[in-house]
């Protein structure tokens, strides 16, 4: 269909979309509602097994089995960009030099930044069950601290610390590992992916059973997932020579 | 209702129909980084910290490096 | 209030939709994409808000209390934020291939299959 008719089209949909959107939200509770049933549930589960971060019991306790499914969804999404971005035939993969010209400025603050980033990473992922935070955004953070480097112009250093077969193993392993803490609750005669660990005393770094592990699984794995797509990204862009 | 939750409600609309009305899809990338702080605060505003720092590390700097690299890519090949 | 509030979630999904139509480069459409998705994350997070409310996160300041804002409705938008990023990077290599492969990114020139 030509442009202007697919343009009507979506504004007649829209208008459809909107009347029934704003017919459901005016019989919706209003914003700040006090009733919540399923927080009072949620957090009554959290604090019976010592979990202070209520989000994390949920995603890693209680709904586990959909976390598990979610990093399933990023190990194929990270698998399939990977293969599509993979020099065809016609193209060379490049070798890399060093940055001609930085800013001193900015090399400084990237090599200032990487220590501290990976220390917020990891702190992040392993205080998942207490603070605000957890595997997914601490592996976020961890994937992105290494390409740091990549601000100082140091490609080649860049290179020797993210080898990508270390990354995309690393990937995998994540997965098994959260599946694997699953089995250990089949085993235990709970459940797939029940806590069974004991939980420890509230507020210190061992509680909340298995919790924390699965954090370490999820992190592991985002951060492996999040490297192997930007470095893909960064040869595509940089690197690999076309057929011309 | 808060006027914080308010304002940070009209700064994501405002945001959001920023990143739809940039032309240039190098610009997109400029303007969804900024999208993503807003919505980091409104996250902040309605006691949602994890989400929050999810955001903020996601919407910041991991979509808009792809998008760069992205067209970079796509302008070396035309 | 209320109406304001699920308004916008609902107005970033409808122009994130927009974008997607009337937009003459697939990247673009991509980043309208991901304007789109985050609607949704706005509507269900100002779904589980409480007035006067805490963070749903312990600890020493504040003990265990049923009067926190909703846990779940933060689950489920915080893998959601994670997971659509690495979607968008599957949907951006694959607007890489196409651009190798037909040389253009205009989608209304994007009709014909080719290997």
């Amino acid at each position: 269909m030509t442009r202007p008719v697919r343009i009507v089209l979506f504004l007649v949909a829209a208008a459809g979309v909107a009347l029934c959107y704003l017919g459901a939200v005016f019989g919706l509770p209003e914003l700040g509602t006090p009733v919540h049933p399923y927080r009072d549930q949620a957090v009554a589960a959290a604090v019976a097994r010592s979990t202070a971060n209520v989000v994390s019991a949920v995603n890693y306790d209680q709904r586990a089995l959909d976390t598990l499914g979610e990093e399933t969804i990023v190990l194929g999404s990270v698998i399939g960009a990977a293969a599509l971005l993979r020099p065809t035939g016609k193209e060379r993969k490049g070798t890399v030099r060093d940055a001609d010209e930085t800013l001193p400025s900015v090399a400084l603050l990237g090599y200032l930044l990487l220590p501290v980033t990976l220390l917020v990473g990891a702190n992040l992922v392993l205080h998942g069950q207490l603070t605000p935070g957890g595997g997914f955004q601490g592996g976020v953070v961890l994937g992105t601290a290494i390409h740091l480097i990549y601000l100082t112009g140091r490609y080649q250093a860049l290179d020797r610390v993210r080898p990508l077969a270390v990354f995309t193993a690393g990937e995998a392993l994540g997965t098994t590992l959260f599946a694997a803490v699953g089995l250990v609750g089949v085993a235990a005669g709970a459940g797939f992916l029940a806590n069974v660990l004991p939980t420890g005393a509230w507020g210190s770094l061992l509680s909340a059973g298995t919790v924390p592990l699965l954090n370490i699984a999820v992190g592991v794995e985002v951060a492996s997932g999040v490297v192997v797509l930007l470095t893909k990204f960064l040869d595509q862009a940089l690197r690999i020579a076309g057929a011309e | 209702m808060s006027l914080a939750i308010a304002v940070a409600l009209v700064l994501v609309a405002l945001a959001g129909t920023a990143v739809v009305a940039t032309a240039a899809a190098e610009g997109q990338a400029v303007t969804l980084s900024v999208y993503g702080l807003t919505l980091t605060v409104l996250f902040f505003l309605l006691q949602a910290p994890d989400v929050a720092l999810a955001q903020l590390t996601v919407g910041a700097a991991v979509v808009p490096l792809m998008v760069m690299l992205a067209l970079r890519t796509i302008s070396r090949h035309r | 209030m209320t109406v304001f509030a699920y308004g916008v979630a609902g107005w970033l999904l409808l122009i994130g939709a927009f974008g997607i139509a009337v937009s003459r480069d697939i990247v673009r459409s991509v980043v309208c994409l991901s304007v789109a998705q985050s609607g949704t994350y706005v509507l269900l997070i100002a779904v589980g808000y409480q007035k006067r409310a805490a963070a749903p996160v312990f600890g020493a300041t504040n003990p265990p209390s049923l009067d926190v804002v909703d846990p779940v409705v933060q689950a489920l938008t915080l893998t959601d934020v994670v997971v659509s990023a690495t979607v968008t990077a599957l949907l951006l290599a694959l607007a890489i291939q196409v651009a190798k492969t037909h040389g253009t990114t205009d989608p209304d020139e994007l009709s014909a299959l080719k290997g």
